[in-house]
């Protein structure tokens, strides 16, 4: 395969891979992503190709591992092209009925389809299913459809033509004034206009600059950037090349975190391809521009998704982060002038170059243009991906695309922008998303994580959570953030423990003060906001563990205690014989008792409890009821007729 | 591990500082485990400071300075995963295999982390064993997905 | 190096460009309490116990003075109810840590803080970095280093180099403000210091 030269090539060797490929031909694709290969995806590839072969198709039917399109919970995800017949948790058992029914005769299985949870409706097309039908998947949407294992899929759908169109029609002002205008914000977090980064460090006097991506979405809960780089590496790459032109740099890096192995591997291939190509390297597509790319593994530390500890540790030094005194984009990497974004902001940049700065301008809202991926967790119907233009309510991706809170369950609060976000309750939930909405509610959109969370989740709970994570993460550095985090985790601990005192509030709200005024970096200014916002919304959560030891979502393990109710055992027995701890007397047709001394709140009694019975209770803030006599305890059978 | 098998590790990469991490990394994968030798040879041929590498060896959680077992367990403690009972998991392995998260077994048979996010979230709680994710656990599976690496129950 | 002025405490100072904000005060003899600052040494930034008021084109921040540059103009101010408030619940995390401090005794009584405030822990080291950075910049011993992260971040010595170097130096003994380094040390030299017959 010789290099492609010149923008001509590309579009000669483009025609060529097209023409070998039939529209109409049946595909069958498989997401090969690292949900869907945990649910057993490979298992479905292998039985796909066995059965084909069975069945002697080879010749009539294609199949390929793709890209994660960010349905995860029903994966393994399989869509059928042309008709794009979307089948959900496809099990290897499944599939010679796929082959005999869907392939040879064209007819739908329906108990693989999409089942909406209220109206029962099946979904025959991916984009019938209401997770789908609501979201706008401009970036997204080519993930289901290529093996980003193979370059040429890529390249079937338009791949490096943004590429061509910058180095060949475009200069490099061209291209900055471009992104400029289009008026894209930083997918990362922190929401900087790009253009503006990208036009600071090519004007800058240093001749040697840098363009990094940050792969290492440390969120956690958050998990576009997974998909992206892992489904659809080139894509990324072609905005980074891009990126790389307007700015005056020939050397980037990817920074990818060593937990998404899967991506660290698409993504090294994808490199090699497209150097193969020659649309990397020296010279590229014949336009004298050169470019390189190294990948760079993280080694396990959230701080180094910030971006001047990014930087770093591509040094080969500790994550520790620098104060923003001196504008990375200036003196970042070595310092020299860097532009550094994230994977989704990147992954955006061919889109804009190939359909326009006014196409994306179009999307969104006055503040926040285009679309944004946000990952959808937590007490979900539809747990996964979801890309939306901004400017769409919490509600509607709440409600409308994410189908609401399963098991009957209330809603109660979706947590945003990772650790440094907030708790955003349901009075708030018709505010838009956007850069800017969400933090005057006390959060932030920051990456795109969406955790939804129901009357079972303790919000203090909450809190505490997140300075845990953050007394780990921190990189030690400065006192606010190291000593204030450590002070902040022993009191909501204690509280979530029932050693909560008066005047613990109070002394949380300093110690938060102290780290937002005065921490290094972002990592400990934002460290307070999980507390704070769920202090604003839910102080009564906090005042009942301090005051009351009582957890009003009945979910801290010191708080709460396990009760059989006697009007409601039948003794069946089933918590007597799972539970872990042997804390439950028990017996034939004597209702249930179990021993508080023994019980560890582990919770199993509770689980196993037969729905229809119902017996196992949680007790908090009030002391359990005294075991009932032995003679009450004899269960005396009521008669069979009513 | 010998020392021409480190040396073939530095030597895939530029010999400069700036490696260090990216090194660290290859000799953990292969090795399971950073040895004083190893960390001591890196030092010398990359020319940074012993101080520096130790800082680096114990900062990063992806390195570690002792043996871990043949199986290495890890259990997300993401949000997501949290939210949906992570903690309950970790309770459950820890009592199948009878250390706690950060220990490795005096047989040198598991070594149990927690992981702050494979980035599987919509499958939450996950486990993974040797790399591979499981997804959707909830105690009793975790039980039956360990039971493969015998463990006593 | 161009001349540039600004204001500290209503005071007119004359610094020159790519000084630090704290540098010049000192130059005009304002006082700013540090714990990690050193003339020998980079500034480091990690006490904050240095935070000044910065007001440029109408915006006010708080900054760190000893890693802040001077600009043209800019009106600094050393001392205000929140940078007090700030600076005292700084000394009582470091108090949490080494209550018979010296050092962090005296400015306690200037800040009002309560070395009580916080439950004691277990370490008195305090992090100013003070030895590290002594021993990596000035002497290029890297005797003794950070190790871990967080929470759990603590200092250790190298002990094949702190055997041979450092009882003939101890430079650094005397800038630790809570003697840690000193107990660091011993502890060190008794428990895993390469035995003399090697």
């Amino acid at each position: 395969m010789a290099r492609l030269n010149s923008p001509e090539a590309l579009e000669n060797f483009r025609q060529e891979i097209l023409s070998k490929r039939d529209p109409k031909k049946p595909c069958i694709s498989i997401c090969a992503g690292a949900g869907c290969i945990a649910s057993g995806a490979d298992e479905v590839i292998a039985a796909f190709s066995a059965e084909i072969e069975k069945e002697g198709l080879q010749a009539q039917v294609d199949t390929k591992g793709t890209g994660c399109p960010g349905f995860c919970e029903r994966g393994p995800v399989v869509v059928i092209y042309p008709e794009e017949i979307c089948y959900l948790q496809v099990t290897p058992e499944d599939v010679p009925e796929i082959i005999s029914q869907t392939i040879k005769e064209k007819k739908v299985v329906d108990r693989l389809l999409y089942e909406d949870p209220v109206t029962g409706e099946r979904a025959i097309h991916e984009s019938d299913i209401t997770f789908y039908k609501n979201q706008q998947r401009t970036v997204l949407c080519n993930n289901i459809k290529i093996d980003s294992k193979n370059i040429d899929d890529y390249l079937a759908l338009d791949g490096y033509s943004a590429l061509a169109k910058a180095l060949s029609k475009m200069t490099a002002v061209d291209v900055l004034e471009e992104v400029k205008k289009s008026n894209l914000r930083g997918r990362g977090g922190a929401g900087f206009p790009a253009g503006r980064k990208w036009e600071g460090s090519r004007n800058a006097p240093e001749p040697i600059k840098y363009v990094i991506v940050n792969a290492d979405e440390g969120d956690p809960g958050a998990f576009m950037d997974r998909a992206l780089l892992e489904g659809n590496p080139h894509s990324i790459l072609e905005g980074l090349i891009i990126g790389g032109y307007a700015i005056g740099s020939n050397e980037g890096y990817i920074y990818v975190r060593q937990e998404y192995p899967l991506a660290v591997k698409n993504i090294n291939l994808a490199i090699k391809q497209a150097e193969a190509y020659g649309l990397l390297g020296e010279n590229i597509l014949g336009s004298g521009y050169d470019f390189n790319v190294f990948v760079h593994q993280g080694a396990g530390a959230f701080v180094c998704g910030e971006s001047t500890a990014l930087m770093t540790a591509l040094e080969g030094r500790v994550g520790e982060p620098r104060p923003k005194y001196v504008r990375s984009n200036v003196k970042g990497l070595w310092e020299r002038p860097s532009v550094l974004n994230n994977v989704e902001t990147w992954a955006n940049v061919p889109l804009i170059i190939n359909n326009g700065a006014d196409w994306f301008t179009e999307i969104g809202t006055e503040s926040s243009k285009g679309t944004k991926i946000f990952s959808l967790v937590g007490k979900i119907t539809n747990t996964g991906l979801v890309e939306v233009p901004m400017g769409i309510t919490l509600r509607d991706i709440i409600y409308k695309i994410g189908g609401g809170i399963p098991d009957g369950k209330k809603f109660k609060a979706v947590q945003t922008g990772g650790p440094s976000g907030g708790c955003i309750p349901e009075e708030q939930l018709d505010l838009e998303v956007g850069f800017d909405e969400l933090t005057k509610a006390g959060s932030m959109m920051g990456s795109g994580g969406m955790i939804v969370m129901d009357e079972d989740t303790c919000m203090v709970d909450v809190a505490r959570y997140f300075i845990n994570f953050l007394t780990d993460e921190s990189c030690g550095k400065c006192v606010p953030c190291r000593e204030g985090l450590r002070q902040m985790h022993r009191i909501l601990t204690n509280i979530t423990e029932g050693k909560g005192e008066e005047g613990d509030i109070e002394l949380l709200e300093v110690l938060s003060e102290t780290a937002v005024e005065a921490s290094l970096c972002a990592l400990g200014k934002s460290a307070p906001n999980p507390f704070l916002s769920t202090l604003r919304y839910f102080r009564d959560e906090y005042e009942a563990h301090i005051k009351e030891k009582r957890c009003p979502a009945l979910s801290c393990k010191e708080l709460i205690a396990f009760y059989i109710d006697p009007g409601k055992c039948l003794a069946c027995g089933i918590c007597y014989k799972k539970c872990p701890a042997k804390a439950i007397d028990g017996g034939k047709k004597k209702i249930h008792i179990i021993d508080q001394e023994k019980c560890t709140n582990c919770g199993t009694c509770f689980e196993v409890c037969p729905p229809r019975f119902g017996a196992v209770a949680k007790i908090s803030g009030k002391p359990v009821p005294p075991p009932i006599p032995e003679e009450k305890r004899i269960i005396i059978r009521k008669s069979k007729e009513k | 591990m010998d020392i021409d098998r480190i040396d073939q590790i530095i030597d895939k990469h530029q010999v400069a500082a700036s490696s260090l991490i990216q090194i660290l990394l290859d000799i953990q994968s292969e090795n399971h485990w950073l040895p004083r030798e190893a960390l001591e040879r890196v030092g010398e041929r990359l020319e940074v400071p012993s101080s520096r590498i130790q800082h680096i060896a114990t900062f990063y959680k992806a390195f570690s300075l002792v043996p871990k077992g043949r199986h290495e367990i890890h259990i997300c403690v993401g949000t997501a995963c949290h939210v949906r009972g992570a903690t309950r998991i970790l309770d459950t392995v820890e009592e199948a295999i009878g250390i706690k998260s950060g220990e490795t077994d005096l047989d040198l048979k598991f070594s149990l982390e927690t992981v702050n996010c494979l980035g599987c979230c919509a499958l939450g709680p996950v486990l993974e064993v040797d790399g591979k994710v499981h997804g959707k656990m909830s105690p009793v599976k975790t039980a039956d997905v360990l039971k493969n690496y015998g463990t006593k129950n | 190096m161009s001349d540039i002025f600004l204001e500290i405490d209503g005071k007119e100072v004359k610094a020159t460009e790519g000084m630090t904000v704290l540098a010049a005060a000192q130059s005009a003899g304002i006082p700013i309490p540090t714990l990690c600052y050193h003339e020998k040494l980079e500034p480091f930034g990690g006490c904050r116990l240095c935070i000044v008021e910065a007001e440029a084109r109408g915006w006010t921040k708080l900054v760190v003075s000893c890693v802040y540059p001077v600009e043209e103009k800019l009106i600094v101010r050393t001392r205000s109810e929140k940078i007090d408030r700030i600076r005292k619940t700084i000394l009582e995390l470091l108090l949490a840590h080494a209550p018979d401090s010296p050092a962090l005794h005296d400015l306690a009584q200037v800040y009002g803080a309560d070395k009580n405030r916080f439950e004691k822990e277990a370490s008195f080291c305090i992090h100013c970095g003070l030895c590290v950075r002594y021993c990596a910049e000035v002497k290029k011993k890297n005797a003794v280093g950070f190790v871990d992260r967080g929470i759990r971040k603590e200092i250790s010595f190298i002990p094949e180099i702190a055997s041979k170097e450092c009882n003939d130096c101890k430079e650094c003994f005397p800038l630790c403000p809570t003697s840690y380094l000193q107990a660091a040390f011993v502890l060190t030299e008794a428990l895993v210091f390469p035995s003399s017959s090697e």
